[in-house]
């Protein structure tokens, strides 16, 4: 399982995704700068949290169009995996990997706290290793996680089992549709989500939760 | 050539900054305010002199980069 997370300038959360997959994984992820035009061969591209770009524009709009993008875009249509957690959603929604669009907070307050995450769909490359609904606790640490989408698209990811994760019945922290805290595109090879599984893996981290989550990428 | 480009959420986007503007306004004491909605403008200037060929380049430039379509429209105006 190699894998690469992607760093763009603004990215402060590059170092807990690679530590994270290192861990499970027992592979070091390579960094690639988005500058870069190629990626490396690998099995899972990660785009981690962050500011990129100061959230100049919209949150992710100028590392979506980042040069390396163009290359995670073709290898993405072709079946490569991509993580997209926080900033990283918003950057490969805007990327147009994932339907939608990620506003700011209905509450309007960055919100950093630990949230319920209900797992709604198992059969993933992330969340394989889960059992349907179980609830795990995942911290989230954002101030655009209102995801948004129109009606055509909202019932095709519910038809279709797109909606990976929810948050808990009563936990949702931004307004966000349906609950909606992280989304697969039709394939299932592209995974999106806002709170940061990462940052809940080991005895450190007060939990290990979400350690399950990244396994799941060594089945998948 | 001067283009001047507005970008506004769609009808139905909740717009929490203007929600926020709308309130602030209200403990300035403006009552006469019925609703608040934030937007982006944008100043371009154009090496280009066609103004077809200009209006072209200046849609896709919206389309690609200064909007973003699912949850925003966007004005173009050439002077």
């Amino acid at each position: 399982m190699k894998s690469a997370v992607i760093l763009f300038p603004g990215i402060n959360r590059e170092r807990d995704m690679a530590r994270a997959l290192e861990a499970v994984t027992g592979h070091k992820p390579i960094i690639v700068w988005h500058t870069e035009t190629t990626l490396p061969q690998v099995d899972l591209v990660a785009v981690p949290g962050g500011f990129s770009y100061g959230d100049y524009l919209r949150c992710g709009a100028i590392a979506a169009r980042s040069p390396i993008m163009t290359d995670i875009r073709a290898k993405a249509a072709k079946g490569l995996k991509v993580l997209g957690v926080c900033n990283g959603f918003q950057i490969i929604t805007e990327a147009g990997l994932l339907p939608g669009a990620l506003l700011r907070n209905s509450g309007l307050k960055f919100v950093c706290r630990e949230v319920k995450l209900k797992v709604e769909n198992t059969r993933t490359f992330f969340t394989n290793k889960m059992k349907q609904g179980d609830v795990v606790r995942c911290p989230i640490a954002h101030g655009e996680g209102n995801y948004i989408c129109d009606a055509e698209t909202l019932k095709a990811l519910e038809d279709n089992n797109r909606i990976v994760f929810r948050y808990a019945e009563g936990t949702n922290p931004n307004g966000a549709m349906n609950d909606i805290a992280g989304i697969a595109n039709e394939q299932g090879n592209v995974i999106g989500m806002m709170p940061h599984p990462e940052n809940m893996i080991e005895p450190l981290h007060g939990n290990s939760d979400c350690r399950p989550l990244f396994e799941s990428l060594l089945a998948a | 050539m001067k283009a001047k480009i507005k970008v506004t959420l769609k009808n139905g986007v909740l717009d929490p900054q203007g929600k926020a503007i709308e309130g602030a306004l209200g403990s300035l004491g403006f009552s006469g305010i019925e609703h608040v909605r934030q937007g982006k403008y944008f100043e371009i200037d154009l090496k280009n002199s066609d103004k077809a060929k200009a209006k072209a380049e200046l849609d896709d430039i919206c389309r690609k980069l200064l909007a973003n379509t699912v949850i925003e429209n966007y004005e173009i105006e050439l002077a």
